[in-house]
């Protein structure tokens, strides 16, 4: 770490992770945190925990991604804002250069990739349905009283999984109830259950699409061992889960900020008191014109960082005016 | 009489014109906003497609500024644009509404109901009137056409993107005043030399071509596909798009005159699609087709939720793209859809054909 560091964050709508990368792509250190509706006390709390011997070492660069990467990367100073599509084809191929397929399911979406010959070619991203994904696993483990953690061991051991109707969150949770009350083991149901999120996957996102291995399997998701075999038993071949699978976000976006590196000399992060500092963040619908824009401003120890989400730009103005 | 008509991207400038000149007042609604999506929606057919929805919406604010007449359009394909006008007949009039429905709907059988329309519209003015000012229409369509293919090809190679976007609002308005059709080459010909004067150096093939197909109103309608070109162009991507007003009067309205348009959607969807499946399906693939022959850098395809046409062409779009090699994207947009969720796709779209291309150049040299 001497010769500096990157670092990586991906903020997503239910995990919050942040890497520490080497300028040679070594992940060295990493931080996973549920987002709890929060994004900048997850933040914080990420840095915090990063500990002393960061802060000494010099940043060269830092990358933003995730739902949450606009808000957390005016905060942070970011030289780097990528959507997680990118990032997480970035972060695929550096796992694993031959890459052909990566399956990314995290807590309120789910993406294919398609990447040949070492290019992302083609991708695609659940729209409407948040069955299949990682939040309705969650709720469903809490519903039965069983840590998140234990789901994909539990599924394991099943014997006879049972169908449930995996279309919609909805119902797939009667069904699990309906086959709970006629007396199928737990086991069973939840091995179902993963099934059933596993085709819903692969009949909405990743319709149309051509999973070829080698396939990498990223996300949050991607630790429940029930779903991975799921995932083997519906596709016929082996699915990789790579090691830093639960951080592939935030170490694409590391990735992407070396990339980029020659495009900034020397990295805008703000430092690691942002930490310390009281952030405020205001929306207003601005009423000038028809567009009637939801303007965002965020504030930092009482001035004006960031403004955001107007069309005509005049509030992003106003700001560059206010820091100079 | 005070008419009202739908908007579709600039469509509103002509018709404008077009309705002031005949003697009658052009109520033009407000530009769609958040208001007209929630009012369409709120007396929409929960499963109605999102046009119909915003068009409603229209129709609504424009009557609340006291339009006592409603000029619309028809079609008579497989497409739910026919019966667009009868239903939001209906709902109006069940609103309470008093209006007048001044249909042009395609002659077919029902050539009575276009008789009565065109008389009431053309009742004060003489014939050559009529003429001179369809005329006028017709051309302030063309130019403002021109004017906006300009804008997508300027807005990615300008150095100031704010100050082009100020030029081509400017370009807009004059030709909405324009008078003569005689001056509308000279504000081209001003646009043209305003957005050259912003134009920056760039590299060879830093401008990624992307062309933009789909169902017709959702690709015009700025308000509802959230600025996508505009967006687009800010990213450094040149917008290359077939359908436009002028483009949909030539071949729907005119296409006696000028056949060459349909032969070459026939021409060019029939290994994939070889019939008609209403609205743009054929054409959307026809577009698809060009533009793997033509090696554009991808294709977005734009349609609203439930559109029978384009659900057919979508279908078809992974075997075309296979052949041809080019990315497409999808995006099915209502009125529930996030800007969010369609920006990161449209974002990621971009950078992947942007480090396709990168790659492309590195196994080339």
């Amino acid at each position: 770490m001497r010769s500096g560091v990157f670092f990586g964050v991906d903020v997503g709508s239910v995990s919050t992770n942040l890497v520490v990368m080497t300028p040679g792509g070594e992940v060295v250190k990493k931080v996973y945190l549920r987002t709890e509706g929060n994004p900048v006390a997850a933040v914080q709390k990420a840095f915090t925990q990063l500990g002393g011997d960061v802060a000494k070492t010099k940043v060269l660069g830092v990358g933003v991604t995730g739902s949450g990467r606009q808000l957390i990367g005016a905060i942070l100073g970011a030289d780097v804002i990528k959507n997680e599509i990118t990032a997480h084809g970035v972060a695929a191929l550096q796992a694993e250069p031959k890459v052909r397929t990566v399956v990314e399911i995290g807590g309120q979406d789910s993406k294919i990739i398609i990447i040949r010959d070492g290019v992302a070619v083609d991708f695609g991203m659940n729209t409407v349905c948040a069955a299949g994904t990682g939040s309705f696993l969650d709720q469903q483990a809490n519903r039965l009283n069983l840590p998140i953690s234990e789901f994909g061991a539990l599924a394991l051991r099943a014997r006879h999984p049972v169908r449930i109707a995996g279309r919609c969150s909805v119902f797939a949770e009667s069904d699990m109830i309906h086959k709970q009350q006629m007396g199928h083991p737990l086991e069973d149901i939840v091995a179902g259950l993963c099934t059933a999120l596993v085709r819903n996957y692969l009949n909405n996102v990743a319709k149309g699409k051509e999973i070829e291995p080698p396939v990498l399997f990223q996300g949050g998701v991607a630790a429940n061992a029930g779903i991975k075999k799921a995932f083997e038993e519906e596709l016929g071949f082996p699915v990789i889960v790579p090691e830093h699978h639960d951080v592939m976000g935030a170490w694409g976006a590391a990735l992407l900020a070396r990339e980029e590196r020659a495009n900034y000399q020397t990295s805008r992060f703000r430092g690691l008191q942002f930490c310390e500092e009281e952030i405020k963040i205001s929306s207003f619908e601005c009423p000038d014109c028809a567009n009637r824009c939801e303007v965002i401003t965020v504030m930092v120890a009482g001035a004006k960082i960031s403004g955001w989400g107007d069309r005509c730009g005049k509030w992003q103005r106003i700001n560059t005016a206010a820091t100079g | 009489m005070r008419l009202t008509f739908p908007h579709m991207g600039l469509l509103s400038i002509p018709v404008e014109t077009l309705i002031n000149g005949l003697g009658h007042e052009a109520v033009v609604a407000p530009p769609t906003n958040k208001r007209t999506f929630e009012l369409g929606a709120k007396f929409s057919p929960e499963g109605a497609c999102l046009p119909f929805k915003v068009n409603l919406g229209n129709f609504i604010e424009a009557l609340e500024l006291g339009a006592e007449g409603i000029l619309a359009a028809g079609g008579t394909g497989p497409c739910r644009f026919g019966y667009y006008a009868q239903i939001q007949q209906q709902i109006l009039q069940d609103l309470g509404y008093k209006f007048q429905l001044l249909l042009l709907d395609p002659p077919k059988g029902r050539t009575k109901e276009l008789y009565r329309a065109l008389k009431i519209l053309f009742q004060y003015r003489r014939p050559d009137q009529v003429v001179r000012l369809v005329n006028l229409a017709w051309k302030k369509a063309r130019w403002l056409d021109r004017g906006n293919q300009l804008f997508r090809y300027y807005l990615p190679r300008s150095k100031d993107q704010a100050e082009a976007v100020r030029c081509y609002e400017e370009f807009l308005a004059r030709i909405r005043r324009e008078t003569l059709s005689s001056q509308l080459p000279v504000h081209y010909r001003d646009l043209t030399r305003r957005l050259e004067d912003l134009t920056m150096p760039l590299q060879a093939d830093s401008i990624l071509r992307v062309k933009i197909i789909g169902e017709i109103y959702m690709v015009l309608e700025p308000r509802v596909n959230f600025h996508l070109e505009t967006v687009l162009g800010k990213m450094g991507v040149e917008v290359v798009r077939p359908l436009s007003i002028s483009q949909w009067v030539e071949e729907h309205l005119l296409g006696v005159f000028f056949p060459g348009h349909k032969q070459r959607t026939v021409l060019l969807s029939e290994p994939f699609l070889p019939s008609f499946v209403g609205g743009h399906g054929r054409e959307t693939i026809a577009e698809l087709v060009d533009a793997g022959v033509n090696q554009l850098d991808g294709v977005i395809q734009v349609l609203p939720f439930t559109c029978m046409p384009e659900i057919v062409a979508y279908s078809i779009t992974p075997e075309v793209s296979k052949v041809y090699g080019t990315p497409v994207l999808t995006l099915v947009i209502d009125e529930h859809s996030g800007e969010a969720g369609l920006m990161t796709r449209v974002e990621a779209f971009v950078d992947l054909m942007r480090r396709k291309k990168a790659l492309m150049r590195e196994v080339s040299t």
